[in-house]
């Protein structure tokens, strides 16, 4: 009878409050439908990971045995050599459409300079932290979730599962961090400027040579980055050669599915209370936000920058979609363009910014292995 | 975790050479892919 119990003694209060941020994670993914691809699976596996002497975890016996979990088995196969983020990219690759940017590619810029968040964070995280925990934690601001995970593992960083927690949170928070933002760096008069978008049609060959030649031009200046955006253009070669259509549906879909389904759960096995509740994860999720806010008001003051030059002015608005959270970012922009004119639309050129954001970000963090592996 | 403040002065060269290597590598991107489009579009018609 005594063995029906005997756990509940070793139960801490560092276990229930772990138990509370899984509750929160699940019931932000149901109730108010953020990231729920991964913030279910993540807050229900921190709830696993969290029971005393959980089997979900590799747990030391007395005997100094070791009883592997099959959560620390799937990380170790899945995320200690980046495998499912960088199979997740052959999907998120064949899920994107590049014709937005391929028919404007000017826009690209704006991608770039919306990366700037990761660097003045970089410098910020620093002060406190060791070089690489603070460019692992900068990379948050890639707004993106398998960059991050791929950085923070090569870096050896020992914070990779608050950094995954902030950067899919803050991608689910887009429509609530960027606006503000924008707002305070921009006159109602410049939102709104209108910019006819004059999009012409992509030839099937440029978008068949683009992924191709990215790779190889990235590749070269950060060899660090090849597999990250290797695989991302992989994907989005299986979508736009046209002879491999199941292929990249199956990518698509299913693929992408499968890996996030373990992906979430899998990072929750490093959410084990010791190393998850210190000082340093709240630090962390506040860094992770100034890299967003900072992402935003590169690419806005940018925009604002350029304007002083252009005779044909730019909506400094469509700078913030410079982040890589595709396609919320996009969007934001473009019902902020919106709300000041309803007919003022912004959404093809705020979609080709984000889009360039997707691959400055992966270059941002093919940049960062370089400089600190 | 310690605070130094230095740090963030230190490490100022990496936010200029991340940020030119991003501008370099985007406006190559850029550049190639107008290249791209200016040479397939007659092609493509």
């Amino acid at each position: 009878m005594e063995a029906l119990y005997e756990n509940f003694q070793f139960l801490t209060w560092q276990h229930v409050v772990m138990w509370l941020i899984g509750a929160v994670l699940i019931y932000l993914a149901i109730k108010k439908d953020m990231e729920p691809t991964l913030l279910l699976p993540l807050g229900f596996g921190t709830i696993m990971v969290n029971i005393p002497f959980s089997g979900a975890v590799t747990q030391t016996l007395e005997n100094g045995e070791q009883e592997i979990g099959a959560l620390s088995t799937l990380f170790s196969m899945g995320i200690s050599n980046e495998l499912f983020p960088l199979i997740l990219f052959i999907g998120i690759g064949a899920m994107i459409d590049f014709g937005p940017v391929l028919s404007n590619p000017k826009l690209m810029i704006f991608g770039a300079a919306a990366q700037f968040g990761i660097f003045f964070t970089l410098c910020t995280a620093s002060m406190f932290f060791g070089i690489n925990d603070a460019a692992s934690i900068a990379i948050i601001g890639a707004a993106d979730g398998p960059t991050s995970i791929v950085v923070a593992q090569k870096l050896g960083s020992k914070y990779l599962p608050a950094i995954m927690v902030a950067a899919y949170s803050y991608m689910a928070l887009v429509p609530i961090i960027q606006p503000p933002v924008i707002k305070a760096l921009t006159t109602k008069k410049e939102r709104l400027i209108r910019m006819p978008y004059e999009g012409r049609q992509v030839s099937k060959t440029t978008r068949i040579l683009f992924p191709i030649i990215i790779t190889m031009l990235a590749g070269i200046v950060a060899p660090s980055s090849v597999s990250l955006i290797g695989f991302l253009m992989f994907g989005n070669l299986l979508r736009e050669c046209g002879v491999l259509n199941s292929l990249a549906e199956t990518a698509q879909k299913v693929l992408a599915n499968l890996i996030t389904i373990f992906l979430g759960i899998t990072i929750a096995s490093q959410m084990q209370a010791e190393q998850f509740l210190k000082l340093d994860t709240l630090l962390i999720l506040g860094l992770g936000l100034f890299a967003f806010i900072f992402d935003t008001a590169g690419g806005v003051i940018f925009a604002k920058v350029l304007n002083i030059f252009l005779k044909k002015k730019i909506n400094p608005m469509i700078g913030a979609a410079g982040i890589s959270a595709f396609p919320m970012s996009g969007r934001v922009v473009h019902k902020m363009g919106l709300k000041e004119d309803p007919q003022n639309f912004l959404l093809m050129q705020a979609t080709g910014v984000n889009v360039s954001g997707q691959i400055a970000s992966v270059i941002a963090g093919g940049l960062i292995l370089n400089f600190f592996m | 975790m310690t605070f130094n403040p230095w740090a963030f002065v230190d490490n100022l060269s990496y936010m200029g050479l991340g940020m030119l290597g991003i501008f370099v590598v985007i406006g190559v991107i850029i550049l190639v892919t107008m290249l791209l489009n200016s040479l397939t579009s007659k092609k493509d018609k």
